[in-house]
């Protein structure tokens, strides 16, 4: 075990994929000698050289292009998107292409190999630009896996586990999280499995669900909640395309109540298909209406972050008033 | 590169350059002066030439069957064979194609069969697409001949990094990737010849530049001397080539391979040809071009110069000619009749291949279409075909939550 931040156990995974199979290359926006602006490719082209680890042009569209023809050709890219704010020159090659490489070909050619890792979210005063949660435009996509960690140890068996699956994974990382959140990591190689949900927090009363960042605003609400005697149960849904429906329905069975939470906008947020599912799984053990504690509808502002952001004291309120309905 | 400063402000345009186009047959089929024959024997010639000629058999043939109904959609290569065949008979066979949706003629001169074409056209259960994409989507792992995808330009950067894997896998290959002058505007070309250039990449880009994006014509589509001298912007080789003289093309495409896979230096090629034909089966180019433009083209029709040329050589005669079109005319109509007779892929192909494993949610919605097909089975003809109607709906229910 070792203490590591997020950038470190993510730093972690990439080095022990690289060591381990040489057709694992990461590459993009300043990823080379610099080692990424966040630094989570540090020291990799110092040990793998240049062939493996290498600055793109800035051009998105191109980095995922590229990094498609490479997995088509059997290699393993690692391809990072500096911010998941910029991820749009590159929609068409991801949600064309990426996604459909397998079906459309009758599976003579994949990009299964290929994994998009970008820092998403806002908490940073990154602004509009700097801040965006985008996964629901790739959660509506078939043919993509999309995974959100939400501490370093999840970063690291999460990520191994998308670099080694058979299908392309957008892998979103909590940037706000980056160096905030420290955790013993093991230092051996480890994955996480995509596609199932963690129970983070047993209780009784009532369902709390989210991911990525999110998922330490929920906690903190949940200990408000549990001054007050009331039991949530959290749960990190780790993986939201495939999303983990039984683990959820599960829970809601039980507790009657849940609420989801993400910092996306609240149209259209991958909220709306989670409680979608589940009361029409659950309707007749409901007691209370789902609700939703998100941003809101609105680019992402700045100065006022504070306000937009779905946060403890206003999940703690929902939690509230689902269970005095 | 030094930079050498002036005091005199000069503005430049490109007209400073020109860039000329290699050719080594005329009209007639016979070398220009000066011009050398490329490295091509009798035997790689007549392959040559037969791919191009299947290909506009195959192409009037299948734009015939959709004109009385039997296929929902077509596209033909006319009038560009000697473009696409022309370079696909310089490479090596095991080198990747990465093309746009007109190039059949790469995998006529590789060898998909007949069979192999009508059954994509058809989307019939022996469709290695299993029936998704609409007609001309080929794809051919055997072949080396990537998936067609609709997108316009995504195959470009996608040929950079293919290309990029091979050059690190080591083993001599490149990859050769076609498209349009349309598809030339769309960003992804730019990104790729740039990415390609700055990480030294064995790739050839192959513009076919034939004067049409639909309606749209290459004057209404940039406004510099064509796609060439883009290349000049990204330090790369490029060169322009006739792309109605398949032996021009051939030496253009062979030299470009050398440089590809020899320097790991990217090239852009830029064939000058004209699409003689429509742009799809759904397209009428009376509505934007004359006849008599398409009547000027037809007069340089690369069949015909390939022909001719051979034909001086004593490697192919007009009986040949003759025979040979008969031959595939009616090889062409048999495979037809067989492969529309052939039932639709399997119900279960609707969600297959989306993941390496299906998912069980996706099984559930499955066997929730099974339910509701046995229950309206005349609704869905293609779907009912590959259930067992006998069986009641409680036999599928696994899966169910």
């Amino acid at each position: 075990m070792t203490t590591m931040n997020m950038l470190q156990a993510i730093n972690n995974a990439l080095d022990i994929a690289m060591a381990e199979n040489e057709k694992v290359i990461c590459f993009g926006e300043d990823v080379g000698v610099f080692g990424g602006v966040f630094r989570a490719t540090s020291h990799l082209q110092e040990k793998y050289g240049k062939a493996r680890c290498f600055n793109t042009p800035l051009v998105e569209q191109g980095i995922i292009g590229f990094a498609n023809g490479l997995a088509a050709q059997g290699a393993v890219p690692v391809a990072e998107i500096q911010f998941a704010d910029y991820i749009f020159p590159a929609f068409d090659q991801i949600v064309n292409e990426t996604a459909k490489f397998r079906y459309r070909s009758g599976d003579l050619f994949n990009v299964g190999g290929l994994t998009i890792r970008t820092p998403y979210g806002g908490g940073i005063s990154g602004g509009l630009y700097h801040s965006q949660s985008p996964e629901a435009y790739f959660t509506h996509t078939p043919g993509l896996k999309v995974v959100v960690p939400r501490n370093p140890y999840q970063a690291k068996g999460l990520l191994l586990a998308a670099i080694r699956d058979p299908d392309p994974v957008l892998f979103l990382e909590p940037k706000r999280l980056y160096r905030a959140a420290v955790g013993d990591v093991p230092d051996d190689d480890y994955q996480l499995p995509i596609g199932e949900a963690e129970v983070v927090k047993e209780g009784n009363d009532i369902t709390l669900v989210g991911w990525g960042a999110q998922m330490e605003v929920i906690s903190k609400a949940a200990e408000l909640a549990d001054e007050q005697g009331i039991a949530c149960e959290v749960i990190d849904l780790r993986s939201l395309l495939p999303w983990d429906v039984d683990t959820v329905a599960e829970s809601v069975f039980k507790t009657g109540r849940m609420i989801v939470s993400h910092e996306a906008p609240l149209t259209g947020g991958f909220a709306g298909e989670i409680v979608a599912t589940i009361q029409e799984r659950c309707f007749l053990y409901l007691e209370s209406p789902i609700t939703r504690v998100t941003g809101l509808d609105t680019p992402f502002p700045l100065v006022l972050e504070k306000e937009y952001l779905p946060d403890h004291l206003k999940i703690f309120e929902a939690i509230r008033e689902s269970v005095n309905f | 590169m030094m930079t050498q400063y002036v005091h005199q402000p000069s503005f430049m345009t490109g007209d400073e350059f020109s860039i000329e186009t290699f050719c080594l047959l005329n009209p007639d089929g016979e070398l220009y002066e000066g011009a050398k024959e490329p490295p091509l024997t009798r035997e790689h010639a007549r392959k040559l030439y037969q791919a191009m000629l299947a290909t506009r058999i195959l192409d009037e043939r299948m734009m015939a069957a959709q004109r009385q109904g039997r296929l929902s959609f077509y596209m033909q290569c006319t009038g560009e064979e000697a473009a696409v065949v022309g370079a696909t008979a310089a490479l090596d066979d095991a080198d990747m194609i990465m093309a746009q949706y007109r190039e059949q003629g790469a995998l006529m001169y590789r060898g998909f069969s007949i069979d192999e074409f009508m059954n994509q056209l058809f989307g019939n259960e022996l469709d290695y697409g299993k029936g998704r994409q609409m007609p001309i989507h080929y794809g051919s792992r055997k072949l080396h001949y990537m998936t067609i995808s609709s997108p316009l330009a995504t195959q470009i950067p996608q040929a950079t990094g293919y290309a990029y894997g091979q050059k690190l896998a080591g083993e001599g290959h490149c990859t050769l990737t076609f498209f349009g002058e349309g598809a030339a505007s769309e960003g992804d070309f730019h990104a790729a010849l740039n990415m390609a250039s700055v990480h030294q990449v064995p790739v050839i880009f192959f513009c076919r530049n034939n004067g049409y994006a639909i309606s749209t014509p290459a004057t209404e589509q940039f406004a510099a001397d064509g796609i060439a001298p883009r290349a000049f912007g990204y330090h790369m080789h490029v060169i322009r080539v006739d792309g109605n003289d398949a032996l021009a093309v051939f030496e253009a495409t062979r030299q470009a391979r050398q440089i590809a896979v020899e320097q790991n230096q990217p090239v852009l090629i830029e064939a000058m040809s004209y699409r003689l034909a429509a742009h799809s089966s759904s397209d009428d180019p009376s509505g934007y071009r004359a006849k008599s433009e398409e009547e000027a083209w037809r007069v340089k029709d690369p069949l015909l110069r390939m022909q001719r040329w051979m034909a001086k050589k004593g490697w192919w005669s007009d009986e040949e000619e003759a025979s040979q079109q008969e031959t595939l005319r009616r090889e062409v109509l048999e495979t037809m009749k067989r492969a529309e007779k052939r039932p639709p892929p399997p119900l279960e192909s609707l969600i297959s291949d989306v993941y390496a494993d299906v998912t069980p949610a996706l099984q559930r919605q499955l066997d929730q279409l099974k339910r509701h097909i046995r229950r309206y089975p005349d609704a869905y003809p293609r779907g009912a075909q590959s259930l067992d109607l006998t069986l009641s709906s409680a036999d599928d229910r696994q899966g169910e939550a």
